[in-house]
């Protein structure tokens, strides 16, 4: 029997020095599931997802994470300046000791599949758009076949149409690939187009999970409307107003 | 390999971009003789027979002698410089309380003028080669050994975990993020540094050394010898000119290609 791919987080609590940023969260993402936190900015999602990632030791709790292979996308594209697009997309690979001809073959597939030219290739960071360079970022995130994709608001500084276009990519490799996703953000519309489950993270007083809000609607049928529909169901939603503070402003 | 044939590759191209140098250069040329029709040629003599001078002194193996007994000198205070200045900066950006305790300390050196180094190495050493070669590595170490320390520094926290993230082993992160940031800051040190090296060896040599170019030049000028002085101060510009456009600025550009 195979075995199962999830990840399992539970009561986790975490502090920076006496800075109490997270308190027992629990949740499980299991195999080709999307799951969105979301929540008002500095509640402490992104130290949720670097703890997950490994990028940060856990304190309290546990996390148990199945998945085979895991790969991070970040809000900034992250590149090495000092490297090309071809040698930053196959980073990932170079970590895993494939030989350089190989790597860069695969480099290109991939960075043709997310939309960059031949003649970017030589390209380095420097001479790349916000858009391209994201382009670049999640080339390389995809390129090591995660099982779980770890997205740190990677749409927020991108346009809507370059949103648009890589948030289908994205839905495209979900469903070929069966990829689970742990998706951070505090865009509630990009939430409901992407995800299977939402989280609300509250950030006070201490970071928790206030709601969960789960989505049935096969993720091709969602259309707009129904994105604006249901966004606009969540705004009216207690939980969400409070947590956002949405009737103060 | 590839790096060596591009560099040649882009060799003319980099030559023909320094036309308008050349044409500047040239332009002071026509001042300089402008000021010795002015004030005469003891002042300042005219290119023309500072140029002849040079070629005069060009022929003769002593002034050979003393550019390579420079030379040597100017190297060897670099080089000593730029490993102590190079280890020592690294070591103390990864401490923060060892770069915080550097700074006043850099700020000393850098801010002692030479000439009071120079007085001071020659009670300590004599006249001669070491006193030269210590004036010399004082003068560059701080440079360098602030270029190395913001090297490390400035490391970045968000490709670090970039790094962790997609688990770039130890010796990956050295050489894929780690040195190359490092030498983007430690190399335009090295190139400050050894400009800086040619400039203080000659004054430490006029004034504790009885060889090497600044020791000529010394010479020249007790005798009044003004062409001879001005030629000297040719092989010394002409030799930077060339360590730091036709050796290091290209090196530079290919090396830093990513860089704006």
């Amino acid at each position: 029997m195979e075995k199962i791919e999830e990840l399992i987080v539970s009561k986790v609590s975490h502090s920076f020095a006496f800075n109490d940023i997270l308190k027992d969260i629990s949740f499980t993402l299991k195999k080709a599931q999307v799951l969105s936190i979301v929540g008002p900015s500095g509640g402490g999602k992104t130290t949720l997802l670097h703890l997950c990632a490994k990028l940060l030791e856990l304190e309290q709790g546990s996390i148990k994470n199945s998945f085979i292979s895991c790969a991070c996308a970040f809000q900034e594209a992250r590149l090495l300046p000092w490297k090309n697009v071809i040698e930053n997309i196959a980073l990932g690979l170079k970590a895993k000791g494939i030989k350089k001809e190989q790597r860069e073959n695969e480099a290109k597939k991939m960075a043709l599949r997310f939309g960059l030219e031949k003649k970017d290739f030589d390209k380095f960071p420097k001479d790349l758009s916000g858009g391209m360079a994201q382009r670049v970022s999640f080339a390389r995130a995809f390129i090591i076949k995660p099982s779980l994709l770890f997205l740190d608001e990677p749409f927020s500084a991108l346009d809507i149409g370059l949103k648009k276009e890589l948030q289908n990519l994205l839905l495209k490799e979900i469903k070929e690939k069966q990829l689970s996703v742990l998706f951070i953000t505090h865009d509630l519309m990009e939430a409901v187009k992407l995800s299977d489950e939402i989280l609300l993270l509250d950030s006070k007083p201490v970071g928790h999970i206030v709601n969960n809000y789960k989505l049935l609607l096969e993720k091709e049928k969602r259309d707009n409307v129904y994105v604006y529909e249901k966004t606009a169901e969540l705004l009216n939603d207690k939980h969400i107003i409070q947590a956002f503070d949405l009737e103060n402003k | 390999m590839n790096f060596l044939i591009k560099l040649i590759k882009d060799f003319p191209a980099y030559l023909f971009s320094g036309l308008s140098s050349l044409a500047s250069i040239l332009l002071f040329v026509a001042l300089w003789d402008f000021g010795n029709q002015m004030y005469g040629s003891l002042a300042l003599p005219s290119p023309k027979e500072t140029f002849y001078t040079l070629y005069l002194m060009l022929g003769n193996d002593d002034v050979w002698l003393d550019i390579i007994i420079t030379l040597k000198r100017a190297l060897w205070g670099f080089l000593i410089s730029a490993v102590l200045g190079s280890f020592l900066g690294l070591i103390s950006g990864l401490f923060l309380t060892a770069s915080m305790m550097s700074r006043p300390i850099v700020t000393v050196l850098v801010g002692m003028p030479p000439i009071a180094w120079i007085v001071l190495a020659m009670i300590w050493f004599g006249m001669g080669d070491y006193t030269v070669i210590f004036t010399v590595v004082v003068a560059s170490f701080p440079i360098i050994f602030v270029g190395a320390l913001q090297g490390t520094r400035t490391l970045e926290g968000d490709l670090k975990q970039m790094a962790d993230s997609f688990n770039l082993s130890f010796s990956q992160k050295l050489f894929d993020l780690y040195f190359p940031h490092i030498f983007s800051y430690i190399f335009p040190a090295w190139v400050s540094a050894l400009g800086m090296s040619w400039k203080i060896v000659v004054m430490a040599e006029l004034l504790s050394s009885n060889d090497g170019i600044g020791a000529a030049l010394g010479i020249a000028r007790s005798q009044l010898d003004t062409p001879s002085a001005l030629a000297l101060v040719l092989i010394m510009i002409i030799s930077l000119l060339f360590i730091e456009y036709v050796l290091l600025e290209p090196l530079k550009r290919e090396v830093e290609l990513w860089r704006k």
